[in-house]
């Protein structure tokens, strides 16, 4: 049950755990339950987790822990991921409104593939999308899923700031931007959604493991749902 | 309940502590003090627990009227700070009388200096932890700097007023560095032989750009061996990254918690306060040590930290 799993020392105080090298669900799943089995047993000196795409980044305290120990501690629970039932996950829908000011890129993605905007619309809003993890800043939802005739690559320099709730498009990724970050990926619509909401008990909109889809407003409607 | 009101807030003030831990599956990184050693001290010197929340100034002060008066400490850089009455030394407790206001200017040697206050900045706790993250506008107060008419709460104070200083001799040995002691980070591999030994005997200077979130550094530029196809994963505390560009960037306490980039190199724990006395144009170079130094050297530094003599009454 280990043996697909690699151990690398990240810093003095971080140890990498990778999952293999490809972005597969079975990955995911794995990931997902080592970290429900790390959250529900916690083992005492780990700081936090980050998860990501096939790897799983445990920090801890280097006082408490060595990797050493740790890639022990590990493996324990490694052996144990078959008997984790993870729960079914959520469907979530995200309202967007693309184009216009609200997707700035969605003309120069259009013409890179040689679609009309609207077919890239309907593309995007066709599929259901996996929440792969959450990273880079709060409430950020990496997406996995996008069909693949809409792979695009980042913008060949990020824009300083990108306004929060922009949808955009990073090779073969799709995601939110719940706040408003310096970010390279492809902007093609927004929602009004609020991605991190600090006073919610659920401060995140989406989690590790939901099933997204997109699905197009117009402004109207996103002028009425962002008044709610 | 006691407040501080900010006068003047300076370039850069915010509250924090020594951060949030747990909160990376939301994608939320650790944020709190840049500069942890002088925060840490500094709580010792009003009598507070190591973590209590404090006021960090980057590069230049502001003037802060205490109404009721307050026991405080500066530690961290000299930001030539002063009462009515002369200036006060960085490192000692003193007491502020009601009414009066402490005056900090610019830097006269690293990049923060903290403002810690008996009792704690008493602001609302947010995910745990009292900390600022400017990027995503969480923690601290209303998450984001400090202004000129901020009026902030100051915990109740559970000591009595003891006139306290840093051992000089642990000062000297906690004091930050510019030869940044690192482990190999996860991509070192990715690397050829030549753009790791640039790595390790260049200087590089700090740049501009530079914030809590990284550190942007300007040098030689490191070309990988082969452009490998990155995965997005988690990246640590003082990771060192390499972009394309080539130009490194260290991840700082507001880091992002996932990164794209292959990483050369990690610093150290025992010298990640340095970066936080790092200002732009400063020049630094980093130095290779085994992971069983890395250990050794953050022991020694915890004990020091910890030991009674440290601390002078």
């Amino acid at each position: 049950m280990t043996k697909s799993v690699q151990f690398k020392p990240a810093s003095d105080q971080s140890l990498l755990v990778y999952f293999g090298r490809k972005v597969t669900l079975y990955a995911h799943e794995r990931i997902r339950k080592l970290l429900c089995l790390l959250e529900s047993q916690p083992i005492a000196g780990i700081r936090n987790l980050h998860p990501a795409y096939c790897s799983l980044l445990v920090v801890f305290d280097p006082l408490r822990l060595r990797h050493r120990e740790l890639v022990t501690m590990l493996g324990d629970y490694l052996r144990r991921l078959g008997t984790v039932r993870l729960p079914t996950p959520r469907k979530l829908e995200i309202p967007t409104c693309y184009g216009g000011e609200f997707g700035p890129d969605l003309n120069e993605v259009a013409r890179l593939h040689e679609m009309t905007p609207a077919e890239v619309v309907r593309l995007h809003s066709s599929v259901t999308y996996v929440v792969y993890f959450l990273g880079f800043v709060p409430g950020f939802a990496y997406l996995g899923g996008l069909p693949e005739t809409l792979a695009t690559p980042r913008l060949p320099s990020p824009r300083r700031s990108t306004p929060p709730g922009s949808v955009g498009i990073a090779d073969n990724q799709t995601g939110v931007y719940p706040f408003a970050t310096p970010g390279g990926w492809r902007l093609i619509g927004r929602t009004p959604i609020a991605m991190f909401r600090p006073d919610r008990n659920n401060m995140s909109f989406l989690t590790i493991g939901d099933r997204v889809s997109f699905t197009p407003i117009s402004v109207a409607q996103f002028t009425a749902l962002q008044t709610l | 309940m006691n407040s501080i009101q900010i006068q003047t807030a300076g370039l850069l003030t915010t509250v924090q502590d020594l951060g949030r831990d747990g909160f990376g599956p939301i994608g939320v990184s650790r944020s709190g003090a840049a500069d942890p050693i002088s925060l840490r001290l500094g709580n010792r010197l009003v009598g507070n627990i190591q973590s209590a929340a404090a006021l960090e100034m980057t590069l230049f002060g502001g003037t802060f009227r205490f109404p009721e008066g307050a026991v405080v400490a500066l530690t961290g850089s000299d930001f030539g700070a002063s009462l009515a009455d002369g200036n006060v030394d960085v490192g000692t407790s003193f007491e502020v009388r009601p009414g009066q206001t402490l005056r900090l200017g610019s830097t006269r040697s690293g990049a923060r200096s903290y403002l810690c206050v008996r009792g704690g900045i008493a602001v609302p706790l947010f995910l745990a932890s009292r900390s600022t993250h400017l990027l995503s506008g969480l923690g601290g107060l209303e998450g984001r700097p400090l202004r000129a008419g901020d009026v902030l709460p100051i915990g109740p104070a559970t000591t009595p007023f003891r006139k306290r200083a840093v051992a000089p001799h642990i000062a000297e040995r906690l004091a930050p560095g510019k030869v940044l002691r690192v482990t190999p980070g996860p991509q070192l591999s990715w690397f050829s032989e030549s753009s790791r030994r640039c790595f390790f005997s260049s200087l590089y200077r700090i740049g501009e750009q530079s914030d809590r979130m990284g550190l942007r550094l300007e040098g030689a530029p490191i070309s990988q061996r082969l452009r490998r196809e990155m995965s997005t994963e988690g990246v640590s505390l003082g990771a060192v990254q390499v972009p394309p560009g080539g130009s490194p960037i260290i991840l700082f306490v507001e880091q992002q918690t996932t990164g794209g980039y292959p990483k050369i190199a990690n610093v150290i724990s025992a010298d990640l306060h340095s970066l936080g006395q790092l200002r732009p144009r400063d020049e630094i170079r980093f130095e290779k040590v085994s992971w069983e130094a890395a250990q050794s050297l953050l022991l020694e530094q915890e004990k020091l930290l910890a030991s009674e003599e440290s601390i002078l009454e």
